[in-house]
């Protein structure tokens, strides 16, 4: 069902005219030369831009005044161009935005405040207070239920509409504001200053209002300025030697070079590139709390996984009864059964569903008169009290303990003979006893995701080394990590040994990616480079993560590393491809610009331009041209399949390398011809 | 072109292939402070150095330390060398009795000696005494080798160490570059060079009479022993005018070969102990690579249009290359051979008159320089020069793998983006602006000997040199004005320290960082692909810098050629 939401919110096409529209307007607000400022290569191109407006009315040159206001006007529009793209990729963030700032102001809470009930707007609440909230009512903080359980449908937040359980104690006592009670009623702690909660938060995450470069970003804007630099000097110097020989160049021509050269097409897409990096995860149904932790998902070297939900199914499944001291199967299956039948756990069905498909053993409903024992932690035993005879399991230490007559006989030690060799086969024992009497075990068995082997392959190839994290005993553990295909396992994991491997981890100059729910999960979470917390798990969780998924499906981690290699791969490849179209570029304009002062230049001009000024005016609007042409690639991001990093840099150089050296050669020409036919230079 | 050309070409290469391992793990143990066979001769000498100077050479330097210690060993070196000059008509061992040198000439001279650049605008016979060759010039030679080769080890420890603050030891790696690399080598060099015909001696000069009958005054010196250190330090400054041309400095074919040899000897073995230091010796080899693929390219390049020679001329009825400026021992092919070498390096010695190669076959020593003498390069500067690029390189193309770009396991961030930018951006910086400036100004514009695109050559080649610390002329241009000797010592001066000063920011900044291990997913900075990919970007950032400037010199005077107009 998470799958289905993402994927109606993914379909929606990135060019709507309801996101295009108003994506126009902003791209015109964003001219403001203090938002221009944070984009210093657009800057300079806004500042050439205006130099060329001014010498539209100055004059002082020999050039027409048709062929000023054309370049004059491409160099508007490839600024324009470059906030259009930050504007539209801005734009589903931003409706996302307004619709959860509409939830946020229906918020009114109803306060218990001296054991009175007051209604006061959810603004006002403080940690700290306590309110109540009934069926059909909306949650009106973050906080944590102290009281109660209720089912809570959280598809303003998730855009899951199944309802999940919330209740006090445990890990699942967290509950997000704008979210609906729909049965029961709970009373709530709560735990979010004013405009701090989780939703303001995320308000502030998809509008990108909060929005810092991160630290790649930063250094990618540095190389570019520093590219700018190496350009203005290059092309600052060329009228002393025109001078030398000479001539002179026209200021506008110079300064149509220096906008070809600089690398203004990854300088329009940059920003655009890191807004939809992190609205790719919003649409995953992942939030993440920095650009930064995504960045570093493309960085992880470790993964720590949880065993049960990722790599295998949540639930065990019984596949086996294996009887001890002389006991038949049949009576331990129907044993098992009687003591299974009131389990309405997975594990539980499976039991009764084992039993009657091996023994067809047809016990439905359990007889009149019989008494359920149910599970509880402390004696980690279920059982049944039926017909003056009591039917036990559990957690083999807990049956033998329970039957403590028992732990003296052959049966015992043949018991744990039995229960050794369903752990080294990677199954769970589970101890069945009869009136005091050993049965023998029932094998529950791990059941491994299909098709999680091939991905771990995928990732070792990525070069991503994975860990299984899980309670069971190393035997089991070590059963099931086979199986799987994961690198290694941490068996009869504590939060403080997950901790431990972390950090050993990190000391080792490995980044790790981890999921987890549980308030003891949270210094793991905090501890690790991407951290990704499960919505359904609890606040102190969801605070010490930096990122959320909203589906709380903890295999989400490994899509979640492949769209921040996704986004680097995105910033990498457009970066080469605009150095690399700088040589077509200067094949354009240098014989343009040098050939009057000495005409054997006109060899340089491969491509056969009809006319310098025509050559000129192409190489400009070929540069403007590619930045709403590259929009698609730099929103949606370039394809990724994983592999390792020998095979994705031949081909990412293949694409964007070798694909940028000659794509504006014939772009260019395409342009010029046109250039021609209309009559333009 | 010849056979034989190009045999010569594949044995250059191939001798020093198989020096590369040797001469490496040599600079290695010094690189690491191991001892050496030869510590049982010159250990206490090194240990004598110490205690006289009082320093600990065990104490580590952080790379701010390290930089302020480099800075002001070569200024006061500089200011000695200056001195030398200015009092040369006072001091001994000026046989010839040449007076003391003007303030512009002997501040040039100076900066020029302490960068390793060894341009010179006098002619040595004519204007400096025994005294000034030997103590106001050879010590730089070999302690501005000695300096780059320690900066070298600076970095490599930069990228070597991990979460450490400092990056060794200025004095210790410059005492031992020197003592057990530069010296032992040169002492045998020379004698070899004794044997073979080049003077040493401390005599001034010798009569002789020609074959006219006529009394011809030679003038002779301490040849051997300053120019073993001229070449295997990457000095390149001659003692005569002629430099390697001159028959007292390069007499045989032998000698020529020897010399080429020495030129790119410890740059060779400087990437191999590169990759050893990093623990992986393929990263060194790969980095070779992709200089000799920059190299052999210029070679052919140089060798073809000099084999070609000058259809003008051919018009007129010549045949064969173009011999104009090249000595007839040599030939074309080591001349053109020697040329690429002496600019790939920033060695600056020439055997042949760059001015009077063919315009294409002069502008890749020109280029070659413009990119930073990173093709091997100078010792030490050579490598630190690539492997700025190499950060570069990483950085730009190494997103595309989707990780945060890393080489050799540092993680290649905004710090080291910015410092190498900086580096990198000081050569178009000083190169096009300093000749912007000279061919605009009066001061500037009576120099070059030619008019036209070639004359534009002429500034532009200067000021590349001097910035590139290469110190080879291009000829042709009168340098030796107050204006030129001022302008290009400081662009000597801004070329060696205004790299040098950010590369060892980078440098500790690395050594802070910890060691990202390697795996499937990391950047691959060994075989075929990232060789292309270094190649790649050098030519395009260094090479589209420069194309402006190279359209209206040497590529304008090459169509001009062909259109039969000569410059």
């Amino acid at each position: 069902m998470a799958r289905a939401t993402t994927k109606t919110q993914t379909g929606k096409s990135l060019f709507t005219a309801e996101l295009i529209i108003p994506a126009i307007g902003d791209a015109f607000k964003k001219l403001h030369p203090r938002a221009l400022i944070r984009n210093p290569v657009m800057f300079v191109t806004a500042c050439v831009a205006l130099l060329m407006t001014i010498l539209l009315v100055v004059g002082g040159d020999s050039l027409g005044i048709g062929f000023k206001l054309q370049l004059a006007m491409w160099l508007w529009l490839t600024v324009l161009f470059g906030t259009f793209a930050e504007a539209l990729a801005e734009g589903r963030g931003k409706a996302q935005a307004a619709s959860l700032r509409a939830t946020k102001a229906e918020l009114s809470a109803k306060r218990l405040k001296n054991g009175h009930l007051q209604q006061v707007p959810a603004s006002q609440l403080c940690a700290g207070d306590i309110v109540l909230v009934e069926t059909g009512d909306l949650i009106p903080a973050d906080g944590e239920v102290v009281e109660g359980v209720a089912s809570v449908n959280e598809a303003a937040i998730t855009g899951e509409s199944a309802p999940v359980i919330r209740e006090a104690g445990g890990d699942r006592s967290a509950v997000t504001a704008g979210t609906r009670v729909i049965s029961d009623q709970i009373k709530v702690r709560i735990t979010a200053e004013p405009g701090q909660g989780f939703l303001d938060r995320m308000i502030a995450l998809v509008e990108g209002a909060e929005r810092q470069k991160t630290p790649n970003e930063i250094a990618l804007t540095i190389l570019l300025v520093g590219l700018t630099i190496i350009f203005l000097i290059a092309v600052g110097t060329i009228p002393s030697f025109a001078s030398y020989a000479g001539g002179s160049i026209p200021v506008a021509i110079l300064a149509a070079l220096l906008i070809t050269l600089i690398p203004t097409t990854i300088a329009a897409l940059l920003s655009a590139i890191g807004i939809a990096g992190m609205d790719r995860l919003v649409r995953f149904n992942v939030l993440a709390k920095s650009g930064r932790a995504v960045e570093a998902a493309g960085d992880v070297d470790v993964l720590l996984l949880d065993k049960t939900g990722t790599i295998t199914v949540g639930d065990r499944q019984a596949s086996e009864f294996r009887p001890v001291a002389g006991t038949t199967p049949e009576t331990l299956a129907e044993a098992a059964l009687l003591a299974s039948l009131a389990d309405e756990t997975p594990e539980g069905r499976s039991i009764v569903v084992l039993a009657r498909e091996k023994f067809h053993i047809d016990t439905t409903r359990l007889p009149e008169g019989a008494e359920v024992i149910p599970f509880t932690a402390q004696t980690r035993i279920s059982g049944v009290q039926v017909a003056g005879s009591l039917v036990q399991k559990g957690a083999v230490d807990s049956i033998l303990k329970a039957n403590p007559g028992s732990s003296e006989m052959a049966a015992a030690t043949e018991l744990r003979r039995v229960t050794d060799e369903i752990a080294r086969a990677g199954g769970t024992p589970l101890a069945v006893a009869k009136d005091g009497k050993l049965l023998g075990a029932i094998f529950l068995k791990d059941v491994v995701k299909a098709g999680i082997r091939e991905r771990f392959a995928e990732l070792r190839e990525m070069g991503i080394r994975t860990v299984m994290i899980t309670g069971d005993n190393p035997l089991t553990a070590a059963a099931i990590a086979a199986e799987a295909g994961v690198d290694d396992f941490l068996a009869q994991a504590t939060p403080e040994d997950k901790l431990d491997l972390i950090r050993q981890e990190q000391t080792g100059g490995r980044l790790v990616a981890m999921c987890g729910d549980g308030t003891n999960d949270a210094p793991a979470l905090a501890q690790a480079d991407v951290g990704v917390a499960m919505n359904t798990g609890t606040q102190a969780a969801r605070e010490a993560g930096n990122m959320v998924d909203l589906d709380s499906d903890p295999t989400k981690l490994i899509e979640v590393v492949g769209l921040g290699k996704q986004l680097l791969m995105t910033r990498g490849a457009l970066t080469t491809f605009s150095v690399a179209n700088d040589v077509a570029k200067y094949f354009a304009i240098i014989p343009a610009m040098f050939v009057a002062l000495y005409p054997g230049l006109g060899v340089l001009n491969i491509m056969g331009l009809a006319t310098p000024q025509s050559a000129i005016l192409s190489a400009i609007i070929f540069n403007a041209l590619i930045i709403p042409l590259l929009v698609p690639l730099a929103l949606k991001g370039v394809a990724y399949k994983p592999m390792g990093a020998g095979p994705l840099l031949a081909r990412n150089l293949a694409v964007y390398g070798l694909g940028g050296l000659v794509a504006p050669f014939i772009g260019i020409k395409l342009i010029d011809l046109a250039v021609g036919g209309l009559g333009l230079a | 072109m010849t056979f034989q050309g190009w045999i010569l070409i594949f044995v250059f290469v191939g001798i020093l292939l198989a020096l590369t391992k040797p001469v490496g793990a040599w600079l290695f143990a010094l690189y690491e402070g191991r001892r050496t066979p030869l510590h049982w001769v010159l250990g206490p000498v090194e240990n004598g150095f110490y205690t006289l100077a009082g320093i600990d050479p065990t104490e580590e330097q952080s790379w701010r330390r390290y930089a302020v210690h480099m800075l002001l060993f070569n200024f006061v070196l500089m200011i000695f060398t200056y001195a030398v000059l200015r009092l040369q008509g006072l001091l001994p061992l000026n046989g010839l009795g040449y007076a003391g040198i003007g303030a512009d000439g002997a501040f040039n001279t100076a900066v020029s000696f302490t960068t390793n650049t060894n341009w010179q605008w006098y002619s040595g016979e004519a204007t400096l005494s025994n005294l000034s060759q030997m103590l106001g010039l050879t010590i730089h030679n070999f302690l501005s080798a000695a300096t780059g080769i320690a900066l070298a080890f600076a970095l490599f420890r930069g990228f070597a160490r991990r979460e450490m603050q400092s990056l060794g030891n200025f004095w210790a790696d410059v005492t031992r570059v020197t003592l057990y690399l530069l010296l032992p080598i040169c002492f045998v060099y020379a004698l070899f060079l004794i044997a073979s015909g080049v003077p040493q001696t401390l005599a001034a000069s010798v009569d002789v009479m020609t074959l006219e009958g006529a009394k011809q005054t030679l003038a002779l010196g301490p040849v051997a022993s300053q120019e073993a250190i001229k070449m295997l330090g990457t000095n390149g400054g001659g003692f005569f005018n002629a430099n390697s041309a001159h028959p007292f400095e390069n007499p045989t074919a032998l000698t020529n070969l020897v010399q080429m040899l020495s030129i790119f000897m410890i740059g060779f073995g400087l990437t191999w102990c590169f990759g050893k230091a990093v623990g992986n010796s393929r990263q060194g080899w790969a980095i070779l690579a992709a200089m000799l693929v920059l190299f052999v390219a210029g070679v052919t390049v140089t060798y073809w249009q000099e084999a070609a020679g000058n259809p003008v001329l051919h018009a007129l009825g010549t045949t064969g290359g173009n011999m104009e400026g090249k000595e007839v021992r040599f030939g074309i092919a080591a001349s053109a051979l020697f040329s690429v070498i002496t600019t790939a390096a920033s060695c600056g010695a020439v055997n042949a008159m760059h001015d009077s190669f063919t315009a294409l076959g002069g502008m890749i020593p020109l280029f070659n320089i413009q990119l930073g003498e990173i093709v091997i390069g100078g010792v030490g500067a050579g490598i630190y020069g690539f492997l700025l690029f190499a950060i570069l390189a990483v950085f730009v193309a190494g997103l595309m793998v989707g990780r945060t770009p890393e080489y050799v396991g540092k993680k290649i961030e905004a710090r080291e983006v910015k410092l190498a930018v900086l580096a990198i951006a000081i050569l178009p910086l000083c190169i096009l602006g300093f000749t912007a400036v000279s061919a605009v100004l009066p001061a500037g514009l009576v120099s070059p000997l030619n008019a036209g695109p070639h004359g534009f050559s002429e500034i532009l080649y200067a000021f590349s040199s001097a910035t590139g610390n290469n110190g080879s002329a291009f000829a042709g241009l009168t340098a030796g004005t107050p204006f030129y000797n001022s302008l290009l010592g400081i662009a000597m001066w801004l070329g060696r320290f205004f790299v040098i000063v950010p590369m060892l920011a980078i440098a500790g900044s690395l050594a802070a960082k910890t060691y990202t291990p390697q795996s499937a997913g990391s950047f691959p900075t060994t075989g075929p692909l990232w060789v292309g990919l270094l190649v790649g970007i050098i030519l395009i950032v260094g090479g589209l810098t420069f194309l402006p400037s190279l359209a209206l010199g040497p590529i304008a005077d090459h169509l001009a050629m062909i259109d039969g107009q000569l410059f």
